[in-house]
């Protein structure tokens, strides 16, 4: 039972229970995607501006899970004011990282580590960053977890 | 855990209706229920989903499959007559465990899915034109939904929808202003997935009856909690899975009245299905064949028919008795938890206990219930217009079986307390 303990940390709820940068961006630069796991409902969409090559802004919006909501939020944290080369990488070392794959340290979001022990849980967690994906690459169609 | 005293809940609900029923007495016959979870005994709470299977199940499937395994209906050797026997034997004891006319009124089909697919286009597509109607309520199951949608977007015809208020029940002067000159079907939820709630269905299948409209009543969360008599319930068509009345999965029941079946084109084409087949033109056997293409699952409906008769040895009315006072005790315990709300408050509710957490998301509850030991379901249940009828994404589900006893509502509520804990 204390792996509970390491999935839901302190970081994860306060996350959880006040997200960060949750709210709409608006603008001609705005770039967003919709995101949803059809089989929980859990909804997430992304904001994001760019600057040149770097993402000046990234907001996120949606309901969900506490793995959800604390990753969108931890998200919007991590790749705020990096280039998109960088946000790229990470998204790709979260996700590996998520699958209990080898991944390099991933700073604050180390946080979700605990995920990985739990299966069924790792698309709650791997939602916001595919969503996040699918902003970056202005995709229309909504992302989901499911194809 | 925790410090603090582990209140017994159930103690008086122990004392008072084990003299009634005693879960004990049948718990050995599921073999599932016997194993820990994460270092805990399961307490298995997602009935509602899908229920587990006594071990005369088992046995019964394990006999075909090691004695009597081969195809029904066309081999002339021993084994394929042994076949042939026991699959037909359980269509005669769903017939008469359901009271139907006769036993060729029994389709087996894959689940109560299928079922309302193959009315809705045996039956109801060509009886739909343009500006026909299908009734349906807004307590539904996905799977009495999409179905109708599919054959309205055919035919033209549109679908209505019986409001529901805020207990989740159906109105029924809603029902009756709905069932209008247009209406060619109605489809409703015997008991609801989502919220338990127990549908006025007789008065449902009367209403329609004096308008002449046929009705097919959805039974997947009524036929686990006791014996359900057709020939008291008035409607046209009768759906259930067997693997929620613990049976296998991949099998269950469509019941028509024969004068509708007989009046119904096939579903699937195939074999077994016909008395004569050539390039000119195919003859259908009679129902229920007719609706059977193809080898059945002979093993899950072997299963069926035992899980009926288990249940058939079980006193149904002490079962009844107890469900009803272990979902009474529940639910208190439950709402009496801090932040904790009830969806779905009918009068008359079974089986279900669909419930949401301030501030905490039903996955949640349900991630940290797993590590108690204990199943239940978070999510919409495939009833997202119910979800949304309630303002809620999802909710966390408990659901009941006669097996499920009054240590595992304390279980549940143990798992709850920790869930508020964390989310403190």
């Amino acid at each position: 039972m204390s792996s509970l303990t390491d999935l839901y940390q302190e970081v994860i709820l306060d996350h959880n229970k006040r997200p960060q940068n949750f709210r709409v961006l608006t603008g001609e630069a705005v770039h967003s995607a919709a995101g949803d796991n059809p089989l929980c409902g859990d909804k997430v969409t992304v904001y994001l501006r760019r600057e040149g090559d770097r993402l000046a802004e990234v907001t996120f919006q949606g309901t969900g899970c506490a793995i959800s909501q604390a990753s969108a939020s931890l998200m919007t944290e991590a790749v705020q004011g990096k280039t998109e080369e960088e946000v790229q990488r990470l998204l790709t070392a979260f996700i590996h990282a998520m699958k209990g794959e080898e991944a390099p340290d991933l700073g604050k979001l180390e946080a979700l580590a605990g995920v990985r022990d739990y299966p069924m849980r790792v698309k709650c967690a791997t939602l916001a960053w595919h969503t996040l994906h699918a902003a970056l690459e202005e995709e229309d169609a909504p992302v989901s977890t499911e194809e | 855990m925790k410090g603090h005293r582990q209140e017994t809940v159930a103690e008086p609900l122990q004392q008072e209706v084990r003299a009634v029923f005693d879960p004990e007495s049948v718990r050995a016959d599921f073999p599932a229920l016997a194993q820990t979870v994460h270092g805990r005994p399961l307490a298995y709470l997602d009935n509602a989903a899908s229920s587990q299977t006594p071990q005369a199940v088992l046995d019964a499937m394990e006999h075909f499959y090691t004695r009597d395994r081969s195809n029904v209906h066309r081999g002339v050797h021993a084994l394929s007559q042994r076949a042939t026997l026991a699959y037909e034997a359980a269509r005669e004891t769903l017939a008469q465990y359901l009271g139907a006319a006769s036993e060729r009124e029994i389709v087996f089909v894959r689940g109560a899915t299928e079922a309302i697919n193959l009315v809705a286009w045996s039956f109801a597509a060509p009886r739909l034109a343009p500006g026909d109607e299908v009734l349906i309520t807004h307590l539904e199951h996905h799977a009495n939904i999409v179905p109708w949608q599919l054959v309205c977007e055919a035919t033209g015809a549109r679908l209505r929808v019986v409001p529901i208020n805020d207990a989740g029940e159906v109105g029924l002067a809603e029902y009756e202003r709905l069932l209008g000159p247009r209406t060619r079907i109605a489809a409703f939820a015997h008991i609801s997935n989502a919220l338990g709630t127990v549908l006025p269905v007789r008065k449902m299948t009367e209403l329609a009856r004096q308008r002449g409209v046929p009705t097919l009543v959805d039974g997947a969360q009524a036929v686990p909690h006791g014996p359900v008599d057709l020939r008291d319930l008035g409607c046209d068509f009768y759906v259930f899975s067997g693997h929620k009345m613990f049976g296998p999965t991949g099998i269950g029941v469509l019941w028509g009245r024969l004068n509708r079946l007989q009046g119904m084109r096939p579903y699937q084409g195939g074999g077994d299905m016909i008395a004569s087949v050539s390039f000119e033109g195919t003859r259908f056997r009679e129902p229920p064949h007719r609706f059977e293409a193809g080898t059945p699952a002979i093993a899950e409906a072997i299963g069926l028919g035992a899980a009926v008769e288990y249940l058939k040895g079980l006193d149904a009315e002490a079962v009844e008795r107890y469900e009803a006072a272990l979902l009474t005790t529940a639910t208190e315990a439950v709402t009496a938890l801090p932040g904790v709300r009830l969806v779905g408050s009918a009068r008359e509710r079974v089986g279900v206990l669909s419930f949401v957490m301030d501030g905490v998301h039903p996955h949640d509850i349900a991630t940290i219930l797993d590590q108690h030991g204990v199943a239940i379901r978070a999510g919409h249940h495939c009833a997202q217009p119910v979800m949304e009828r309630f303002g809620v994404p999802a909710t966390a589900r408990a659901s009941f079986a006669f097996y499920n006893t009054p240590g595992e509502v304390d279980a549940l509520v143990a798992g709850l307390r920790q869930t508020v804990e964390i989310f403190a």
